[in-house]
């Protein structure tokens, strides 16, 4: 299977471990990633609160490179992919507003790109697949699998799993060996939109969010967006801090995850560029 | 519907009422919202706002533009979509959220929550300049700009010391691209 990859600013930043840990759990699947051409930024959330045309202008651009390439676009980002993604949308709900932008801005897209989460894309191939790499069963993780926003959300746009109780992360970390727990803030927002606008409200969201994977009996947290992984991960000391609990769970991405089962080397999955320290959450891999 | 009374309403435009307005901008069916407060019960930041999503909505159909216009929770909106998911009415509340952001900009009204707005503008001249966003200059830059100087300075070297942070910023090619798609937007 082969793709046109969109890693998104983060990747090349604050998430580097996630581009890394993507293209290393990529290429043992088997799953072809060529990155689109001198892509520029899909405006995240700071596009649609100022501009809706350039909103959807940003990712037009990119989406027009996949064309080129005829293939469809998969990215690991949960943001960019909701802002790729409302393209594709657009395209099926309003093909007239998308061309009449279009035209305003002289992108030449015809519309026939699909765009996929990298957890999607992961999941289309199933778990028995999944299953058939791992070399290292990750028993003694108790994962909350953490979806957050806009992997899921809206449906009309995403396409993707149930948006009030989505499973294909807990799926996969199953396959992996690993223990999804169950946890009824998997899809709450995390506020990583205002960490460093409003922290305080981002703070509280993540204290909220971390306090219940604890309680739900979690000695990790899985995630499939930098954003999210960002706000949980470094604001967790804040967090302790703020509201005076012991929190201490690694955020992994769950590429890392991935990585780890399937036996690859730790340095192809930069669990050094963590903030809150996994050694000892690792160590217990396997103990059961 | 009543329009609301002229010391109420901002100059939107003579022959359209703000409700028209915000329903066109948003694409969505502002006067099918019969108030049930699902979009507030699911809401992450409504805790920290004036006003209530379901508010927003009921200000709108009444007309009532400048008190939803100058409000905090029009710029908190993170654009989760929860409310958007959860409506069964159909409206996506976080589309009217960013016609309302966008009506307020346009109007040159003072935003209920001034470091959001100057974050997003921020975030945006960074990618208006590279194509892509360059973290440490457009954190540089707003830290400027809202004047809130030394929060998070140790996060942010410790985020250095781990290798998060890219010192120099690498730029797209077609930056001039970039250039006129802001330069069309900025064109109404």
């Amino acid at each position: 299977m082969k793709y046109a990859y969109y890693p998104g600013c983060s990747l090349h930043s604050t998430a580097k471990e996630y581009d890394l840990s993507t293209r290393a759990v990529c290429r043992e699947l088997g799953i072809e990633l060529e990155e689109i051409p001198d892509w520029s930024c899909c405006g995240a959330s700071s596009a649609h609160s100022l501009s809706r045309e350039l909103s959807i202008a940003l990712p037009l651009r990119d989406l027009a490179k996949a064309e080129e390439m005829g293939l469809d676009v998969v990215t690991p980002c949960a943001a960019c992919f909701n802002r790729l993604k409302s393209v594709v949308a657009l395209a099926k709900n309003d093909p007239e507003r998308l061309q009449s932008i279009v035209g305003k801005f002289g992108i030449s897209y015809k519309g026939s790109v699909n765009v996929l989460s990298l957890l999607e894309a992961i999941s289309q191939l199933g778990e028995e697949a999944v299953k058939s790499h791992v070399r290292r069963e990750l028993s003694g993780l108790k994962v909350a699998s953490y979806y957050g926003c806009l992997l899921v959300r809206p449906p009309d746009v995403s396409q993707f799993d149930d948006p009030e109780n989505p499973k294909s992360m807990d799926n996969v970390m199953a396959a992996l060996g690993a223990e999804p727990v169950e946890w009824p803030y998997k899809h709450e927002c995390c506020g990583a939109g205002l960490s460093l606008s409003k922290p305080e409200v981002a703070v509280k969201l993540v204290h909220d969010i971390l306090a219940m994977a604890k309680r739900a009996g979690a000695n990790c947290v899985a995630t499939a967006c930098p954003l999210c992984q960002g706000n949980l991960d470094m604001r967790q000391s804040q967090v302790e801090s703020r509201y005076g609990e012991r929190i201490g769970l690694p955020i992994f991405y769950f590429t890392q995850l991935m990585g780890m089962a399937f036996g690859l080397p730790n340095s192809s999955l930069g669990f050094n560029k963590l903030m809150v320290n996994p050694n000892r959450v690792l160590a217990a891999v396997g103990s059961k | 519907m009543a329009k609301a009374t002229a010391e109420d309403r901002l100059t939107i435009s003579d022959d359209r009422t703000f409700s028209d307005e915000i329903g066109r901008l948003s694409g969505q069916n502002i006067t099918a919202c019969y108030q049930c407060g699902e979009c507030t019960g699911g809401c992450p930041v409504a805790y920290a706002a004036d006003l209530m999503p379901n508010q927003v909505m009921r200000l709108i159909q009444l007309g009532q533009d400048e008190s939803v216009l100058k409000s905090s929770m029009i710029w908190l909106c993170v654009g989760c979509e929860t409310c958007t998911t959860r409506c069964p009415r159909g409206i996506e509340l976080a589309a009217v959220m960013d016609a309302l952001r966008e009506t307020s900009v346009r109007l040159g009204i003072a935003a209920g929550e001034p470091a959001i707005r100057k974050f997003h503008e921020t975030f945006l001249n960074s990618v208006e300049r590279g194509g892509r966003v360059h973290e440490v200059s457009m954190l540089a830059e707003y830290k400027l700009r809202s004047l809130n100087l030394f929060s998070d300075l140790f996060l942010g070297a410790k985020m250095f010391l781990k290798g998060k942070l890219a010192l120099i910023p690498k730029f797209i090619k077609n930056r001039r691209e970039i250039k006129r798609i802001f330069g069309e937007a900025r064109r109404k």
